[in-house]
């Protein structure tokens, strides 16, 4: 626990990736296997559960820094982080302990079965006998996820360097079912298996955002043109009598999706196809709401996959008969996969193609945009036609247009602290729309980005000042500024008082312009359902 | 019932039985200053009265003022009522003020810190009726370590920037925290540089103090000079085109605001080092302990929590509405 709890406070004192990394690298170098496997469990989000619930382990550090409730709960919204605020109000001890880490996540594993009286026993004894960081460290386990500004992929590069295996190796060793407690680093991480290969994706390519006017990119014949697709971007992988499905965020998503399995048995060995999961409900593109209620589930239920069904829009190709053809100009790249979609469309339910297409005018690309909505797309892609597959973001081969996202005012009415960097800032509001005879405040929406630090600062100030009420960490604020919010889509909820839903909104700007008489209405809202 | 001794209007607070404001934030005929910084001595007033040593700092910051310095204990009358300054441990040249009428005693504490930093004058605890005290960090979460731990981390810090060929820089307020770091900084390590305001305002507080020797950044500053070395500068340096010349370089702060990982990850800085000119959790409860008082109002910080705190100890507490800052280190 020592030494992990120093490295947290290595990682901690500074904002540097690389500076991050090689305190991670020299962790790895010298700890023990055992503590190694749990540290990378830790890290790629394999936390043990939770052994003692949120409102008990409040109670208890409470209790033994002798402070009343409320004052903990107080002190906890500012700081904005439980272990931290648990850590801070603790009477200070200096000592440190040798006892190691998998010890400590062992006895975390057992604590969730024991009685209240036993878990509150252990938090006592080891709360008294940590230091600040350990104790920190000790309670994050225990509570929430372990963020602590170190992703999987810098945890995975550290473990390459010190391991000398490359990394995108190591990312797939990491990925599956595997549990800290039953594995062991030479078995996970340091043998061999030739089926780690068998897998690997490319690294995606990406497009900018078109930022200027679109006739800036120059010729429209120099381009082809496909809609963007609202799903999850994803790799599908067949070789040797598999098939791999990746997700964008690294992440091996095969099982999540048992509907394209169907492609393995089909299409010809060494294929690696690029594009998008997208759900499809009766037939037709379903809108990224429908998406998520697969995403987070492992197990697919036979009623959520009738219901829900996906497709894989395929955009690219970048393998074929096990030749890496990512150098290909993308429009003979494009030749080889509308072949294969030809031969294999009627076959392969779930095998979707997106179309591309040729303008000979940027005023026929914009019009094209505007239908983005209608056919459930998010906007365009313009790719240019000899362009490789690349690695990573690189400007002028691929753009991204989107379509513009819908756009309300609104009025500031409560606000609550953030956390993490923006604890004890009040950088999280909630916005209202007035009724349909303007006589009352109904709230739509809440939004936490779009400000710059400095006009958060300055709201942070204001709402300060101009409190009307407070419920538990809710500030209640006098209604008076406007702030346009814009959102990507909008469907009708009865969850919500307003009756409608809106998808990702986020504060445009700060319309100190206008009165809070200016601000939409609910109904100019419902209109764009 | 008559008027309180000490009274909160849109001015400052102000003592009506002698015509005369203590920390006026609007242009006021007469006031009594606790300290330098910005929040509590502000510009414009018509006669200005603080300790000596707080005289050069303010001259500095307001130009040529109509002031008058007294010592710690000293006391004075105006209209009889009775005033004296006494040690707030704050910075340089910080005070509480005592103000008494027939037989009432009222302390306003302006800034204050319990431990005793070596160059502000250890804090003096005043017995009174009722305490108006600051509470910038009145929450249990804020808990000082022992300043000599912190100097010897922030020069061990150092040293290991050194060793890696980085320089350090430590981003603190111009007055107070900057020579109280200066103060303690181990100037065999190498050389201490700073950024033009810093060096201002210590060149201004040399005349009564014994500070390490520093070197001005200017122009003629050579990027390899610098390399190793310490830089002090204030705050708003921090990602400026001024801090260029320090590449590659090791950015940390100084403020009891580096209690919580949050606050520094917001300001982007590497190291957060924990260290406050006002007084902690334990040091607020005890400083007001101490004074035996039984009314406190609450000016600035967490004015809410704590004072609601207080209440269940007994104290007869309240906050009142300033313009003094929360968030000062």
């Amino acid at each position: 626990m020592k030494n992990f709890a120093q490295l947290i406070q290595k990682i901690d004192s500074t904002n540097k990736t690389n500076a991050k990394v090689k305190a991670l690298k020299e962790y790895f170098d010298t700890a023990d296997d055992k503590d190694k496997i749990w540290t990378i469990a830790i890290l790629s989000h394999r936390r043990p559960p939770r052994p003692v619930n949120s409102t008990q382990i409040r109670e208890y550090a409470g209790e033994l820094s002798k402070i009343p409730a409320w004052l903990f709960e107080e002190s906890y919204h500012i700081v904005g982080d439980l272990a931290e605020t648990i850590a801070l109000v603790l009477p200070k001890n200096n000592s440190e302990t040798e006892k190691p880490l998998h010890e400590y996540l062992e006895d975390i594993l057992d604590l969730k079965s024991k009685s209240d009286d036993k878990k509150k026993n252990y938090l006592f004894k080891h709360w008294k006998k940590l230091n600040y960081y350990e104790r920190f460290v000790f309670t994050k386990l225990m509570t929430g996820g372990f963020r602590i500004g170190v992703s999987q992929k810098l945890m995975t590069r550290a473990l390459s360097q010190s391991t000398g295996i490359d990394q995108d190796v190591l990312a797939y060793k990491l990925m599956g079912n595997w549990k800290p407690q039953n594995s062991t680093f030479q078995s996970l991480i340091l043998e061999e298996n030739p089926e780690d290969y068998l897998s690997k994706p490319y690294p995606f390519y990406l497009a900018y955002a078109v930022e200027g006017e679109l006739k800036d990119l120059g010729n429209p014949e120099d381009y082809l043109f496909e809609h963007k697709w609202d799903g999850i971007r994803a790799q599908l992988i067949c070789r040797n009598d598999q098939h791999f499905i990746w997700s964008r965020g690294e992440e091996l998503v095969t099982d999540k999706y048992p509907e394209l399995e169907t492609f393995k048995e089909q299409l010809p060995e060494g294929t690696v196809l690029d594009g998008e999961i997208i759900a499809y409900p009766n037939n037709e593109i379903g809108d990224f709401k429908d998406l998520q209620k697969r995403i987070g589930r492992k197990n697919v239920s036979k009623s959520l996959l009738k219901k829900i069904p996906v497709i894989f829009k395929a955009y690219d190709i970048l393998e074929w008969k096990g030749i890496d053809i990512r150098n290909k100009s993308f429009a003979q790249r494009r030749k080889v996969l509308d072949d294969l979609y030809d031969k294999f469309k009627d076959t392969i339910a779930p095998f979707h193609l997106s179309e591309t297409m040729r303008f000979s005018d940027w005023k026929e690309v914009e019009k094209e945009r505007q239908k983005a909505r209608e056919i459930r797309s998010e906007g365009l892609m313009i790719k240019l036609v000899n362009s490789e597959y690349g690695v990573g973001r690189k400007k002028g081969d691929w753009w991204k247009y989107k379509s513009d996202p819908y756009s309300i005012d609104a009025v500031l009415t409560y606000a609550m602290r953030g956390h993490g960097r923006r604890s004890n800032l009040f950088t999280d509001y909630t916005f209202a729309l007035w009724n349909d005879d303007k006589s009352e405040l109904v709230t739509f929406a809440k939004a936490y980005s779009g400000l710059t630090d400095k006009e958060f600062r300055e709201v942070d100030s204001w709402i300060k000042k101009n409190t009307t009420d407070r419920f538990g960490p809710v500030r209640q604020v006098e209604p008076h500024h406007v702030f346009e919010i814009a959102f990507e889509g909008i469907a009708e909820s009865k969850r919500h008082k307003s009756g409608v839903a809106t998808r990702f909104p986020r504060i445009i700007r700060w319309r100190k312009d206008k009165k809070i008489e200016d601000a939409n209405t609910l109904e100019e809202l419902k209109a764009l359902l | 019932m008559s008027k309180p001794l000490l009274e909160f209007n849109n001015k400052g607070i102000y003592c009506a039985k002698a015509d005369v404001y203590i920390d006026a934030w609007r242009p006021v005929k007469k006031v009594i200053i606790t300290h330098g910084h910005a929040d509590h001595s502000k510009f414009g007033h018509q006669k200005y009265i603080t300790h000596h040593l707080n005289i050069p700092i303010i001259k500095h910051r307001l130009g040529d003022i109509n002031v008058t310095g007294v010592e710690w204990g000293e006391t004075f009358s105006i209209n009889s009522v009775k005033f004296s300054l006494h040690p707030a441990g704050h910075i340089i040249g910080s005070s509480q003020v005592r103000v008494e009428h027939k037989g009432e005693v009222w302390v306003f504490s302006g800034d204050y810190k319990t431990e005793d930093d070596g160059i502000s004058g250890a804090f003096e605890p005043v017995k009174c009726h009722s305490f108006i005290t600051e509470c910038t960090f009145g929450l249990p979460v804020f808990k000082w370590q022992p300043q000599q731990e912190v100097f010897d981390e922030m020069n061990n810090w150092w040293k290991d920037n050194q060793k890696n060929n980085m320089t350090s820089v430590i981003m603190v307020y111009s007055l107070g925290k900057a020579q109280r770091v200066l103060k303690y900084l181990n100037a065999d390590i190498g050389t201490i540089y700073t950024h033009g305001a810093i060096e201002n305002m210590t060149d201004v507080l040399r005349k009564n103090y014994d500070f390490p020797e520093t070197v001005k950044i200017t122009r003629e500053t050579k990027k390899n000079d610098l390399k190793g070395n310490i830089v002090i500068a204030p705050p708003s340096a921090h990602g400026t085109t001024w801090m260029r010349k320090m590449v590659p370089y090791v950015t940390s702060s100084a403020s009891g605001w580096m209690s919580t990982r949050g606050a520094r990850r917001r300001r982007a800085i590497d190291k957060g080092f924990v260290l406050s000119d006002h007084a902690d959790w334990d040091g607020l409860l005890s400083a007001i302990k101490t004074t035996e008082c039984e009314k406190v109002i609450c000016t600035h910080g967490y004015t809410d929590i704590f004072s609601r705190y207080l209440k269940t100890l007994g104290y007869d507490a309240r906050t009142e509405q300033t313009q003094y800052k929360e968030d000062e280190d």
